[in-house]
């Protein structure tokens, strides 16, 4: 590709790589001087002071005192128990919608790893819910559960799946947080069917025809070779979507606010209430920092079994 | 020879047509499931397509079958160019996601190939450093910013968006880049060494262009990403000439309990057509970008 090898290369190469190596260093520091700049003025610096923030009292706008782990009795005692609930509710939601997405994830990724017609169309288009703006799907999905004019609801009577007039989506507790959930998968699937799709791309046809030669079962190829193959990739994915999905803050807050009555409360939607509105940045602060040691336990559970030797 | 991890072709489709494999088979196993996903997947669109068409009247009336428009209307549309700030709201969203894509463009195709190609102590620290701070989401990170935002003086400033965006894009851009970089194969940039050229050269003249499809695909990401983003920008941003289109449209569309869902719905479409339009163009470089980030890295 333009630069041509010479036929003495190896030679040269080996004395080369030791001096090569000598001179790296300051230009490898360099080079992440603009990165480490940007993620520690915004990043590890706000990360800390929002420790410090969350043993204060401090409002919005003005720094408060020490206060010990005040915000955090306050959390766990003076809350009627919501605290409770958005801790619970955070982990379901992530539980459950991980499950789905993971499973509808790799069934779509298979389906779309076939020979069909349209490929490029199709793929195009299951992607759709993953890239189009959230809070702006979300807004359509409010209003596809609306309590009056819901079109999913003239769609289920109409099937006769419901009687009418159907569920209460959004004001019932249980349906709202069913709710939430729905529109997560619905969201969230296409990004693990195409990182799945991408690793099953690169895996070698050579084992599908050495395994179809030895007569094995589409359903023998899939858990011998589709799955193992697939192991980094299905962890790395679900590793960052659980991480998301955790912290997720900008649909539920679009569909349910946390009502009604705190049922779909998570941590993220209270963290902001007290934070912003409310005015109490520290207790909003201490709310949000209980996420970080949960998703450093997930992370680490995940990071173990992408370690695991085979 | 062009590098192999760069070539966005597809392997061909393994599954073709296996002895047994009959078209009732394949619509069972293939066909039916594909066209469930696609309606479920399409349908919440179809519906903002649809009422953002439809009159006041026609929106609630569900004695006939809502699921097509019986006299379509622009009104909306109308309505959102030139009664609410939308226009302005989508030049804000344009500018905040075109500039900090580049800025984390540019400190990630550094940051990328010093880590994945570059020798020198600590480097496996500070990539897995940039890989932790997925840990850290915008959800933990709001209320400190807040603070600094105040002390930098950028609230209601659309620089506010701008510099805190890179805080998200860039780790996810560094290590889809690393993976690129590692793919492509290092006697390319060590005969350019053994020609004379420098380290820095080596770089800029033979691995960033052969990266180029990565570099596409990260930045393909990372404008989605802040054309999508909400949180940052519904906090800092207050004033309704600088609001994003998400923040705009669900704060200052709805009105107390009132909601005029033709023009929320038009509002959501045009929202979601410039990056919808992106995808269809780039869908490719997107799984390869998926693919390197995801396998390699």
């Amino acid at each position: 590709m333009g630069v041509r090898a010479r036929p003495d290369t190896p030679a040269v190469l080996k004395r080369r790589r030791v001096r090569i190596f000598d001179r790296e260093a300051p230009l490898g520091y360099v080079l992440l001087v603009p990165t480490l700049v940007v993620l520690g003025v915004f990043l590890l610096y706000p990360f800390l002071f929002g420790i410090w923030l969350s043993i204060t009292d401090s409002e919005l706008g003005a720094l408060g005192n020490f206060i010990g782990l005040g915000n955090y009795r306050f959390e766990w005692r003076n809350t009627d128990g919501v605290f409770y609930t958005a801790l619970v509710n955070t982990f379901l939601y992530t539980g459950v919608t991980t499950i789905f997405k993971f499973s509808l994830g790799l069934a779509m990724a298979l389906l779309l790893n076939q020979v069909i017609p349209f490929r490029r169309f199709v793929r195009a288009a299951l992607l759709l819910p993953y890239i189009i703006p959230t809070v702006l799907s979300y807004e359509a999905w409010r209003w596809m559960f609306d309590p009056t004019f819901s079109v999913v609801n003239w769609l289920l009577v109409h099937t006769h799946l419901a009687a009418y007039p159907g569920p209460n989506w959004l004001g019932v507790p249980a349906n709202a947080m069913a709710a939430l959930m729905i529109v997560n998968v619905w969201r969230g699937t296409p990004f693990y069917a195409i990182a799945f799709l991408a690793g099953m791309q690169v895996i070698p046809v050579d084992l599908y025809e050495a395994a179809r030669v030895d007569g094995a079962t589409r359903w023998q190829q899939f858990t011998n070779i589709t799955l193992p193959m697939l192991r980094p990739v299905l962890l790395v994915v679900l590793l960052l979507s659980t991480i998301l999905t955790f912290a997720d803050f900008q649909g539920p807050f679009v569909l349910t606010n946390g009502a009604p009555y705190n049922s779909t409360q998570l941590l993220s939607i209270w963290a902001y209430q007290w934070g912003i509105p409310g005015g109490a940045i520290g207790l909003g602060a201490a709310i949000s920092l209980v996420l970080f040691p949960l998703l450093t336990i997930v992370v680490a559970g995940v990071l173990f079994l992408l370690r695991r030797p085979e | 020879m062009a590098a192999p991890a760069l070539k966005l072709k597809f392997a061909k489709p393994r599954s073709g047509r296996v002895i047994g494999d009959s078209l009732l088979g394949r619509t069972i196993r293939i066909y039916i499931p594909l066209l469930v996903l696609l309606v479920v997947t399409l349908f919440p669109f179809y519906w903002m397509a649809v009422t953002s068409f439809k009159s006041a009247s026609e929106l609630f009336d569900f004695s006939v079958s809502p699921l097509w428009v019986r006299e379509p209307t622009l009104d909306w549309y109308r309505h959102l160019f030139t009664e609410t700030n939308f226009p302005r709201w989508a030049f804000n969203t344009a500018v905040v996601a075109t500039v900090s894509t580049l800025i984390s463009l540019f400190c990630s195709i550094l940051a990328g190939y010093s880590l994945a190609r570059l020798r020198y102590r600590g480097a496996d620290t500070i990539g897995w450093g940039i890989f932790v701070t997925y840990l850290v989401p915008p959800t933990l990170l709001f209320l400190p910013l807040t603070f600094v935002i105040r002390e930098l003086h950028l609230f209601n400033n659309l620089w506010a968006l701008i510099l805190t965006y890179p805080t998200f894009l860039i780790p996810f851009c560094t290590w889809m880049l690393m993976g690129f970089f590692k793919g492509i194969p290092r006697e390319l940039e060590e005969a350019a060494l053994v020609d004379g050229a420098t380290r820095m050269q080596a770089m800029l003249r033979i691995a960033i262009p052969l990266a180029l499809p990565g570099i596409l695909a990260a930045g393909l990401f990372a404008f989605t990403l802040s054309w999508n983003e909400f949180l940052y920008a519904l906090i800092f941003m207050n004033d309704s000439l600088v609001k994003t289109i998400p923040v705009g449209v669900t704060q200052e569309l709805i009105h107390g309990d009132e909601f005029f869902w033709g023009e929320l719905m038009a509002a959501a479409l045009l929202g979601s057509v410039p990056v919808a339009v992106l995808y269809s163009f780039f869908v490719d470089y997107f799984v390869a970008g998926m693919t390197a980030g995801a396998v390699k890295g």
